[in-house]
């Protein structure tokens, strides 16, 4: 009996539910002084005196700490790991800004006080004294340099990388074109909204030199190596400990000023110090997504098979470079071309500078752009050769016999099979009924339109093969640590190196543990998230937990098996390969009375009284993996919408997500990934967008007007599936965390473009309000609809 | 989301409440639902020094029949009018409209009385009242009074009542058998209107207005229209006249104006225009 497969409710959630997980701000800390940051109201502003003298005459408030109080606690600036080109221009700056602030929310003094609500009084009793500068916001406005941000740099662009494998061919391609297709997208900024905001906490030991740093983050092993680095801590002095966190989405895959004050103020204080993210500042001064100007033109033949695509894209990176900030863009540099066969292909990007809170890595971070860009053309191929979107697919996808494919920009994806795929996407949301009642509606002039949008999309996931990110310059590996240890009575401990924020690694790697060692998952505890527990890892981000972190457990969990596989052939004088192993028992064939279960095996283990000569104690097996390719999971999402023609409102009536994750292990969790990534996806389309105006003024910071959907704006998911195995890892699988954010914005666009195309429209800018759509109506206003008129 | 430092006074009595508004004066705000009052103050837009917190006074949770009118009790949650068997006899109107407020939650904690006395034009409520001609009653220290709903809502989050005032009671008249339809126009279901309206036909026609300016307001020319006989096209035509709605992330002023002429015309319609 095997339960990889199975519909496992998840462990982890009783304690979830009942509020039993303890998040960085329930930890009880006696004697913990409280932090609240003084933040610039202005996007740009040179930082005059600071006075402090009323702040610290309030109750409670013990110190006020500016950027130059805080100079000598750091060894090195704020760290960006990700230098995507040799002269990539990255401005030196630190946690509590020195001279200058770069954008609303960024950090100009620190008060530490005896309690949260005294910390949060005293920032109101700190007077600067700003004199504010010229601002920059607009992408293309940043790359005129009309305003310099970063005096050093000399210029607000960043970097310009490339890849461009053969540029004649895609010259050549579009010379001999006979459908060209040009189109210009913007990717809004979205504030990724956590349901947990960032809290930090840090407990000194003066006296051993020891910090234990608990942080809300994704990445406490990347986060230890990097506050060594920044902070001058030594890496065998410092514990990071990640406790429950309440999702991330990409949020929390990174290195942040507050983390950095925090351990400053507790070293210099020599006092436990704590910091807990309002809402407000999580959406100031917690990363963004996206922010993007995408300019994709193809070229196709007569049958509309494309021959070339070509791509620029201009990237905001916000007032900093944070710590991946700049790779971003790169992570969809290769899928530009989507899942179709295309021979020639150009990527371009340049990354600017503006007065708005830095950009990184946001639920699928790059592969939704370039996903959002492709599909959005590929429609747009369809609409000016007049055929099907369906078709136009058909005719380009990369054929299933030419898998492992090498792609024009230069990766080997690994296994698909996409026509089968589309074709039970189509069959799901009854494609061809409800084209005919689009139709039926168009004729009739009904005030409520229909719209049908798909997106087929591949993606590159499972980060990362170690060799690949050195290509592109990330300045770690791609590995994944994992411990499997029986432990003397026989139940299982399995240590891994990857960081669990929501996704039910418990649960998944109980699985496969129990699976191979025939032990129950009651039976199995997983550790993680501390680096004095987990000493090694590469935390959780990219859709690479199980393609990365679960193969290292499950070649661990191999390992211990045949290392009980010996001691029992040892004890039980048989040769190994006369001995079966299932269900957590050796046995030998036509030798009933012979057995051991993988219990009592590891209890031999632990005596070591009687094991094979040379034989280490214990059964306990470690490995770190590092995949030689990435996985390339794929699907077909067909959303539907109907436009309410007289506001401008669009309701997704309906939705159906095929998706192709290879193997699955526990569908239920495969399902509930791809439900919120639906929900994140539709989100950019039709709910949210950071607002900045021309002052680089953050409009809609708060969850009343930042408006992040719930399940009252979303119809009931259909889900299924294909299963075309992944060849990279032993378990067939592929990620599927981002998957639905990847492939749901495209699939809602597409919809509301073909619901609004008797109008004329071609396309809208997301998100796709009311208003906006109900404009789009007014300007196309041709008369032939009874748009307007109430 | 850390508010200032405040004082906080419960009351068990209408008549404590009436004493500590006396007390504390103008820097005393009444706390019911907290649904408006909390996310200003831990934003740091509103500071009173002291809360009054009348939400446990149970004698003014009631839904019942005044003869004329049903007489509603000021902290009366939304939950339990949109449940109530006697508003759904003789104010449907009302009992819908809560039941569109918030979400379940905010409907559990947030009361009609707070909703009314915020003034919040944006607020569903304020603009049912005004179409159904209601009355509230506001007690203070030199006893009782009645306010038409019309003369209630002065200006932006600004009301008749007097800082030693208590709102207790609101009236809304019966109107059993009566047409009416409610509008709400809004992005996400928990939000509050971009734009709403309130319809009902109970011998003349009421028609209120959600988020068309600084205050609640009624779209008079659209009552006229209906009452005259018009098309319900003809009664959009004037809704949005003497409106001042405003711009905001969610909205222009124009296409304010657009959408009230389209949600008068449905609820008209649905009313039987």
């Amino acid at each position: 009996m095997t339960v990889v497969g199975t519909r496992m409710v998840r462990k982890e959630d009783p304690e979830l539910l009942t509020g039993e997980s303890r998040f960085v701000d329930d930890l009880v800390i006696p004697g913990a002084r409280w932090l609240a940051m003084v933040r610039s109201p202005h996007a740009h502003a040179r930082i005059g005196s600071i006075d402090a003298s009323e702040a610290l005459a309030m109750p409670g408030v013990e110190a006020v700490l500016t950027g130059p109080d805080l100079r000598d606690a750091w060894v090195a600036p704020m760290p960006c790991a990700w230098p995507v080109t040799d002269d990539m221009g990255n401005p030196e700056h630190f946690p509590v800004a020195l001279d200058k602030a770069c954008y609303v929310g960024d950090i100009v003094a620190v008060v530490v006080a005896d309690s949260r609500y005294h910390a949060a009084d005293g920032v109101d009793g700190v007077v600067v004294d700003y004199e504010p500068l010229d601002v920059v916001v607009d992408l293309e406005d940043s790359l005129t340099d009309r305003v310099v941000i970063h005096d050093a740099l000399g210029t607000n662009r960043s970097y310009t990388w490339e890849l461009i494998p053969d540029p004649e061919a895609v010259d050549q391609a579009f010379a001999s074109a006979v459908h060209v297709v040009k189109e210009r997208y913007l990717q809004q900024r979205l504030i990724p909204a956590a349901m947990e905001p960032r809290g930090v906490a840090v407990v000194p030991q003066p006296h051993g030199g020891e910090f234990t740093l608990w942080s809300a983050t994704q990445i406490p092993h990347v986060l230890k190596v990097m506050l060594t680095a920044t902070a001058g801590v030594p890496e065998h002095k410092l514990r990071v400990v990640a406790p429950a966190v309440g999702g991330g989405f990409g949020s929390k895959l990174n290195v942040y000023a507050e983390e950095l004050i925090t351990l400053a103020v507790a070293r210099q204080l020599r006092v436990p110090a704590r910091w807990t993210e309002e809402r407000g500042e999580n959406a100031h001064a917690t990363i963004q997504g996206r922010g993007q100007i995408q300019d994709i033109e193809l070229a196709a033949d007569a049958d509309g098979k494309v021959t070339a695509v070509r791509v620029h894209l201009l990237a905001d990176m916000g007032a900093y470079l944070q710590l991946v900030a700049p790779g971003i863009p790169l992570l969809g540099a290769f899928l530009y071309h989507g899942l179709y066969d295309v021979p020639a292909y150009s990527f371009t990007c340049t990354s600017v500078f503006t007065n708005k809170t830095p950009t990184d890595a946001y639920r699928g971070a790059g592969r939704p752009e370039a996903t959002y860009a492709i599909e959005r053309a590929m429609d747009a191929l369809a609409r000016t050769m007049g055929i099907g979107p369906d078709e136009v697919r058909r005719r380009n996808f990369i054929p299933t016999e030419a898998f492992p494919y090498n792609s024009a920009g230069g990766l080997v994806f690994d296994s698909g099979d996409y026509a089968p795929n589309l074709a039970k996407a189509l069959d799901l949301v009854r494609w061809d009924e409800r084209k005919a009642e689009q139709a039926r509606r168009r004729e009739a002039g009904d005030p409520v339109q229909l719209g049908l949008g798909i997106s087929t999309y591949v993606e590159m996931c499972g980060l990362a093969p170690s060799r690949v990110l050195a290509s592109l310059k990330y300045g770690a590996g791609g590995w994944e640590a994992a411990q499997v240890r029986v432990l003397p009575t026989g139940t299982v401990q399995v240590v891994t190196g990857a960081t669990p924020h929501g996704q039910g690694h418990e649960t998944t790697w109980s699985m496969l543990v129990a699976d191979k060692l025939g032990v129950d998952t009651d039976d199995i505890e997983v550790l993680h998230s501390d680096t004095a527990i987990s000493p090694i890892g590469m935390d959780t981000y990219g859709s690479r937990s199980l393609a990365v972190g679960g193969t290292a457990i499950v070649m661990a969990a191999d390992q211990v098996v045949d290392k009980a596989r010996t001691i029992a052939a040892h004890q039980l004088e048989v040769a190994e390969e006369d001995l079966d192993f299932a269900g957590g028992l050796f046995t030998v064939a036509g030798s009933p009375d012979k057995e051991l279960s993988i219990q009592a095996l590891a209890f031999e283990a632990f005596t070591a009284h009687d094991l094979p000569d040379g034989m280490e104690p214990n059964l306990h097996a470690s490995v770190s993996w590092d995949p030689p390719n990435f996985v390339f999971p794929f699907g077909s999402h067909i959303a539907v919408v109907e436009i309410d023609t007289d506001t401008g409102h669009v309701e997704l009536v309906d939705y159906v997500a095929v998706d192709d994750c290879g193997n699955q292990v526990n569908p239920l969790i495969v399902e509930g990934q791809i439900h919120g990534g639906i929900a994140q996806g539709v989100a950019q389309a039709l709910f949210e967008e950071a607002v900045y105006d021309e002052d680089g003024i953050l409009k809609n910071p708060t969850l009343m007007d930042y408006l992040v959907p719930s399940t009252m704006e979303l119809p009931s998911f259909t889900l299924d599936h294909t299963t075309t195995p992944s060849p990279t890892n032993p378990m067939g699988a592929k990620g599927i965390g981002e998957a639905g954010t990847i492939a749901s914005t495209p699939a809602v666009m597409n919809a509301v473009v073909d619901a609004l195309s008797p109008y004329g429209i071609t396309d809208i800018d997301m998100p796709a309000t009311p208003e906006r759509v109900w404009q789009a109506i007014q300007a196309a206003g041709d008369g032939s609809s009874n748009g307007g008129t109430p | 989301m850390i508010p200032l430092a405040f004082d906080y006074v419960r009351v068990d009595s209408t008549e404590a409440a009436l004493d500590a508004l006396v007390e504390h004066g103008e820097d005393a705000k009444l706390l019911a639902g907290g649904h408006s009052l909390l996310p200003l103050m831990k934003l740091r837009l509103a500071a009173p020094s002291v809360l009054i917190d009348v939400g446990r006074l149970d004698e003014l949770s009631y839904v019942r029949d005044g003869g004329d009118h049903v007489a509603i009790g000021a902290l009366t949650c939304h939950h339990d009018l949109e449940t109530n068997d006697l508003l759904a006899d003789q104010a449907p109107l009302l009992r819908h409209a809560a039941g569109q407020v918030g979400d379940p939650q905010v409907r559990h904690c947030g009361t009609i009385g707070g909703s009314i006395a915020h003034g919040d034009p944006a607020s569903d409520l304020p603009a049912v009242l005004l179409a159904c001609r209601a009355t509230v009653v506001a007690r203070g220290p030199g006893g009782e009074r009645t306010i038409a709903a019309d003369d209630f809502f002065t200006g932006f989050l600004e009301t008749a009542l007097e800082p030693t005032e208590l709102l207790t009671e609101i009236r809304v008249p019966k109107m059993a058998g009566a047409a009416w339809s409610f509008q709400k126009f809004n992005r996400r279901a928990q939000d509050w209107a971009i734009v709403g309206v309130a319809l009902v036909r109970n011998g003349s026609a009421g028609i209120g207005l959600v988020n068309m300016g600084p205050r609640p307001l009624r779209a008079t020319a659209a009552e006229a229209a209906l009452d005259a006989g018009a098309t319900a096209a003809e009664v959009a035509a004037v809704a949005a006249d003497a409106t001042e709605p405003t711009d905001d992330l969610n909205a222009t002023a124009d296409y304010r104006r657009h959408l009230a002429q389209v949600l008068v015309r449905r609820a008209a319609q649905a009313a039987g225009a």
